[in-house]
């Protein structure tokens, strides 16, 4: 982290398209795991996860990118095959 | 020599400096300033775009959007006005915009009431604005024209305090200086980074949580501890081009006075006169008057007081429930010292304070008597 002699004034953000670099996962206290042996891929967490960091590759479900999950558990509540669990703990991988 | 009030001199520095952008919503008695610089602008005397908003939140908004967009951007307001703006003035000064605004002093309602006192201006002064008092015409003309200088140098937004209808209604002699000197002096406003420039894009004002406001907040601390010698330093040049010192505070005939007055903008005028006649009369009396008020300049006020036997700090202002804010100041000034220093509010709600007044403090200072703690109020 920066100190306050390095960082621009007034909080100004001068890099454009930085945001990526700002890893929202530290925020959560619990985060998804997901058992492949019960996923079916029917993209219900996908759908529902609002902060877009469930991606599908070629129609199959990937694991949270939990850089950017918030650990709400939406994924793990509305999985029709409860193949989501939630765990504690802040991995951002 | 010309004859300007305070609100004409504030217009007519402003006309000189040409600010790219100024949106204002009139209030008593702003309103004299900004109908003075409508006036030029109609008559196309300056290169202003002039904005009329519905008040003055978004006068404060629309001069940060100016500003951020990399214009000189300037406004004024009063009282409620000022008090309205009160959201957006942090977002200035946060923000780090070197917004320039001029305030004819105006008690903060209610009840309501559009005479002077400083309720307005120091509702706001742990806002991050730098505030300078003016004492008369003269010094809100160039205080105007020091604060876009200073402004500018430091990335702080700056107000610019007279009191209302005693300074801005009332005619005075001024010496103004050609428009080549001030546009030379204040010269162009050329920020490194703006919101408008699509060949280096920056995000302005984007959210920030306890990982960086802290240090975001530091940084603006840091700036304005730089206030005070930068202000002597453009005080010096523009001695130079009008022959008028300035610094952060005016002592007159406080060096060897053994009783000094401490006050605000235009009640030291008054102050200045009964201190000329007790001087005849061989009282060793003085004023401080404190033009700098944030940042405070605590050292220099410390140096001019320490030597007094008795201080009576003059605040047009209260703090209700504890003391008033030029009081508090000097207190903490003082801290170290032995001199005796007393506390009186006066004026408020436009309430005059006469020179007789003025000599009653003083002679209790003399005499040692007890001061009453609030000036021309009825018991």
């Amino acid at each position: 982290m920066k100190g306050y002699k390095e960082i621009p004034e007034g909080g100004n953000i001068i890099i454009p398209g930085s945001s990526m670099d700002y890893k929202t996962g530290l925020w959560k206290d619990k985060y998804p795991v997901r058992n492949i042996k019960k996923c079916t891929n029917c993209l219900i967490c996908f759908s529902f996860c609002p902060e877009n960091c469930i991606k599908v590759v070629k129609g199959k479900i990937q694991d949270a990118d939990l850089k950017y999950c918030k650990g709400c558990g939406i994924c793990a509540k509305e999985c029709p095959f409860k193949a989501i669990h939630m765990e504690a703990g802040c991995f951002i991988k | 020599m010309n004859v300007l009030n305070g609100a004409e001199s504030a217009a007519y520095a402003m006309k000189q400096i040409n600010p790219d952008v100024v949106a204002a919503y009139p209030i008593t008695p702003q309103t004299e300033i900004m109908m003075k610089f409508a006036e030029f602008v109609a008559n196309k005397e300056v290169g202003t775009k002039m904005v009329l908003v519905e008040s003055e939140h978004s006068a404060m908004s629309a001069v940060v959007g100016a500003s951020a967009g990399g214009v000189r951007a300037m406004t004024a307001s009063s009282s409620a006005g000022l008090a309205y703006m009160f959201e957006v003035l942090g977002i200035a000064s946060g923000l780090r915009l070197p917004i320039v605004m001029n305030i004819a002093n105006r008690a903060l309602s209610g009840p309501i009431n559009i005479h002077c006192d400083h309720s307005d201006s120091m509702n706001c002064k742990d806002s991050g604005w730098i505030q300078l008092y003016s004492e008369d015409s003269q010094e809100v003309y160039d205080n105007t024209i020091i604060g876009v200088k200073l402004a500018e140098k430091l990335h702080l937004p700056l107000m610019v305090m007279q009191d209302g209808f005693i300074t801005s209604h009332c005619l005075q002699n001024i010496e103004l200086i050609k428009d080549k000197t001030v546009s030379d002096f204040v010269g162009a406003y050329n920020p490194e980074t703006n919101l408008l420039n699509i060949n280096k894009p920056i995000t302005i004002g984007p959210l920030q949580l306890p990982d960086y406001l802290f240090e975001t907040k530091r940084q603006q601390a840091e700036a304005m501890s730089l206030v005070e010698k930068e202000f002597n330093s453009v005080c010096r040049e523009y001695e130079k081009i009008t022959g008028r010192k300035y610094g952060v505070i005016e002592e007159y005939h406080s060096r060897d006075a053994k009783q000094v007055i401490v006050v605000l903008n235009s009640a030291a005028g008054t102050v200045k006169t009964v201190v000329n006649e007790l001087r005849k009369n061989g009282k060793k009396v003085g004023l401080v008057k404190v033009k700098l008020f944030r940042p405070f300049p605590y050292e220099a006020v410390n140096k001019a007081l320490s030597g007094a036997e008795s201080v009576v700090v003059l605040d047009r202002s209260e703090s209700f429930g504890a003391n008033p804010p030029l009081y508090s100041e000097i207190s903490n000034s003082l801290h170290n010292t032995s001199v005796k220093l007393s506390s009186v509010v006066f004026g408020l709600g436009g309430r005059d304070l006469f020179e007789t007044d003025i000599k009653t403090i003083f002679e209790n200072m003399i005499s040692n008597k007890k001061q009453d703690k609030y000036v021309g109020v009825r018991e």
